[in-house]
């Protein structure tokens, strides 16, 4: 558990970061999301010591970050960057296990848990392992990027803005690939955007931020429903915010018990899914199925509609 | 490959070397022959100095050279030409020194003259093109440079050279020449030394405090206009009260003349390309790769030698390489204050109108400076490969 109390940042009279107090619960994923200026990376560089806090202070489970040299600090914490920052002279198997030789493990160990973070990204250590950074491609290397900040099994994982550089299809698998990472190894995630949408589809819950301020941290669908300033509001979006508040929902969530005839949808997927998908095939009735094809219930079109409002 | 484009195509710098060693060997004097180191010389042309048959032979080998470098494109070829008509051009003077000196004489010098200066100078470059129209991977251009000096010892040791000027120089200075040789070297290396030792902290400095940089780069830059010679005369004043007012740094060898001011000076000028090379190369220096070392937890002396210095290296050693050269060469002027190298020969040549003596000491100073260059150049090459 991570807990920001009242943290500030100066910079001579300019305050970028201004006494921002918000608890990220373990084994979640908590997103910062903001415009260019508001504080959001600075905030999440007061959590590593990479920027020293002003005031206020930063508990990690319970344990006060101030206490620590910063650099012991930082081999707890993993950290991954927009654009990688990979090590262009060190090959993807030493830019891997850089943390873990700081931490002086055996090599067998070493060895191990980079073979192993290799596989868990689907690049084959066999041939990956000894090529150099600029030999990957822009996903590869941004795989590589994270799988280096995991490597020493850290409890927290640090992201600033991590897939910024991609463009729109390798993202989306970036972020599914990170989800199902998350679940994995059930770090604890703070992720900083300044894409909303990303904001949505990652995050437990979502800060936003403005101006150095924290407006609000809640759950998506609340930052929807219940927005707390007309800021944030427009951050989410007011015109389709019924269609994002849809795509928060899965079919399996709220399928009604009992079998209707109709095309069959997974459980796993949104109600905005599920509604386009009735849209499409003309039909007013959807099966939801589980994976592995049992039926789990049914969806009308009006069942799904009544969860489009607050 | 493109092979013979002859006649249709002739290759223009071929040409260019062919009419140039061609008309050489034809106008001017193969070696100059004297009756002591001192006197003016007698120039005899190839056919002059060697048997009719031998510099008949040696003519049809370089024709061949040439007839090569004119017509044929492939680089490997032209390099076995080159090579076979600077083997021909070395053997032929030194047949000529054989011939023309008297046995048990040792009085009678048999020079080089301008036409094997010329030769010299047009199947060099002849090799140096094919050797770049080849281009070798480091390794390949470092053993170009030992097969060189093999061949070029193994010569010297068997006496080839033996009744040439040059070897007749030699042969009265060995003792000194050695002492000397080794004086140069550890002048432009002790010199490069320190530089790299007060450049790198230096340039480290100026990257991190551009308001220091201009500063830094601004007097290193003045340093770099005032003359050789004139900065030995500003540093002779300081050194030489230095001495006088602490006799213990007297005996350490500190004093106007002699070494330490020739040191002092090469330093100061290798300073700029070190400490210049230092900024550029930390400033190429990924942000995001340090920005994540930070992050990963790396302590700052770590992110300096791990990732900074070792991204910058190549760029700094391409200083480093520039001031070896440079500090190679001009170390040849300490010998004019005392700080002794091989430009102790040059000085004593000039002195003395023997020009013999004079390339006793540039020959081996060119020698130098250009394995330093190939050397070091290999070395960059192979540091800068793995990052894109």
């Amino acid at each position: 558990m991570i807990r920001l109390e009242n943290l500030s940042k100066q910079y001579g009279a300019s305050t970028v970061v201004e006494r921002v107090s918000l608890t990220v619960e373990r084994n979640s994923i908590t997103v910062i999301v903001g415009t260019s200026g508001s504080g959001k990376s600075t905030l999440l560089r007061m959590i590593n010591r990479l920027v020293e806090p002003s005031s206020g202070r930063v508990l990690l489970d319970g344990a006060d970050t101030a206490a620590e040299p910063p650099h012991l600090l930082r081999r707890r914490i993993g950290y991954a960057i927009q654009g990688h920052g990979l090590f262009p002279h060190r090959t993807v198997a030493e830019n891997i296990a850089t943390v873990p030789r700081l931490l002086k493990w055996t090599e067998a160990r070493i060895r191990a848990r980079v073979d192993e973070l290799l596989s868990v990204f689907q690049l084959d250590p066999a041939s990956y392992a000894h090529v150099f950074p600029h030999q990957l491609s822009g996903g590869q290397q941004q795989r590589v990027g994270v799988a280096r900040a995991l490597a020493a099994e850290p409890a927290v994982l640090l992201m600033d803005e991590p897939f910024g550089a991609l463009d729109p299809i390798i993202r989306a698998k970036a972020q599914e690939d990170l989800l199902d990472i998350q679940r994995r190894f059930g770090t604890t995630i703070v992720l900083v955007t300044h894409d909303m949408d990303e904001a949505f589809r990652l995050g437990n819950r979502v800060a936003v931020m403005s101006g150095g301020r924290l407006l609000q941290y809640d759950r998506p669908a609340a930052l929807l429903t219940h927005p707390a300033d007309p800021f944030v509001a427009r951050m989410t979006g007011v015109s389709d915010r019924a269609m994002k508040l849809l795509s928060l929902t899965t079919a399996g969530e709220v399928a009604l018990p009992g079998s209707c005839q109709g095309p069959a949808v997974a459980a796993s997927v949104s109600l905005r899914e599920v509604l386009s998908e009735l849209l499409w095939s003309g039909a007013a009735v959807a099966t939801v199925v589980e994976a592995d094809g049992t039926p789990r219930g049914y969806l009308t079109v009006a069942a799904i509609l009544a969860h489009a409002r607050p | 490959m493109k092979r013979t484009s002859w006649p249709g195509r002739a290759d223009p710098l071929g040409v260019l070397l062919s009419v140039a060693g061609g008309a050489a060997l034809a106008l001017l004097p193969f070696v100059v022959f004297k009756t002591n180191r001192i006197v003016p010389g007698d120039p005899r042309g190839l056919f002059e100095a060697l048997p009719a048959a031998t510099a008949a032979t040696c003519t049809v080998l370089l024709a061949l050279s040439a007839l090569v470098a004119v017509s044929i494109a492939d680089a490997k070829q032209r390099l076995s030409a080159a090579l076979v008509g600077l083997t021909v051009v070395a053997l032929a003077a030194a047949a000529a020194g054989n011939a023309l000196t008297p046995p048990g004489n040792h009085v009678v010098r048999v020079a080089p003259g301008a036409a094997f200066w010329v030769l010299l100078v047009c199947l060099g470059l002849m090799a140096t093109d094919a050797i770049t129209r080849m281009r070798p991977g480091p390794g390949l251009r470092v053993l170009f440079l030992g097969l060189f000096f093999a061949i070029a010892g193994a010569a010297l040791a068997h006496g080839t050279f033996d009744h040439l000027s040059v070897m007749r120089e030699y042969a009265v200075n060995a003792s000194r020449f050695a002492h000397e040789a080794r004086r140069h070297v550890w002048l432009a290396f002790g010199s490069l030394l320190a530089a790299v030792a007060v450049g790198v902290p230096l340039g480290i400095v100026g990257h991190r405090a551009p308001r220091l940089r201009g500063a830094i780069l601004g007097t290193l830059n003045l340093i770099q206009t005032i003359p050789a010679i004139a900065l030995f005369g500003i540093l002779m004043a300081p050194l030489g009260a230095l001495a006088a007012a602490l006799p213990w740094v007297g005996e350490l060898g500190i004093r106007g003349i002699g070494a330490a001011p020739a040191v002092v000076a090469l330093f100061l000028y290798s300073l700029l390309p070190i400490v210049a090379n230092t900024v550029a190369g930390l400033t190429r220096v990924s942000r995001a790769a340090v920005e994540a070392a930070r992050g990963m937890g790396m302590t700052d002396w770590q992110v300096l030698t791990g990732v900074e210095l070792a991204l910058a290296m190549p760029v700094i050693l391409t200083g480093i390489r520039v001031v070896l050269v440079q500090n190679i060469g001009m170390v040849t002027v300490a010998a004019l204050i005392g700080g002794g190298g091989l430009g102790t020969f040059v000085f004593q040549g000039i002195g003395q109108t023997a020009i013999d003596l004079v390339l006793l000491g540039a020959i081996p100073i060119v020698a130098l400076a250009f394995s330093a260059a190939v050397l070091l150049d290999a070395l960059v090459e192979v540091m800068d490969r793995g990052p894109a």
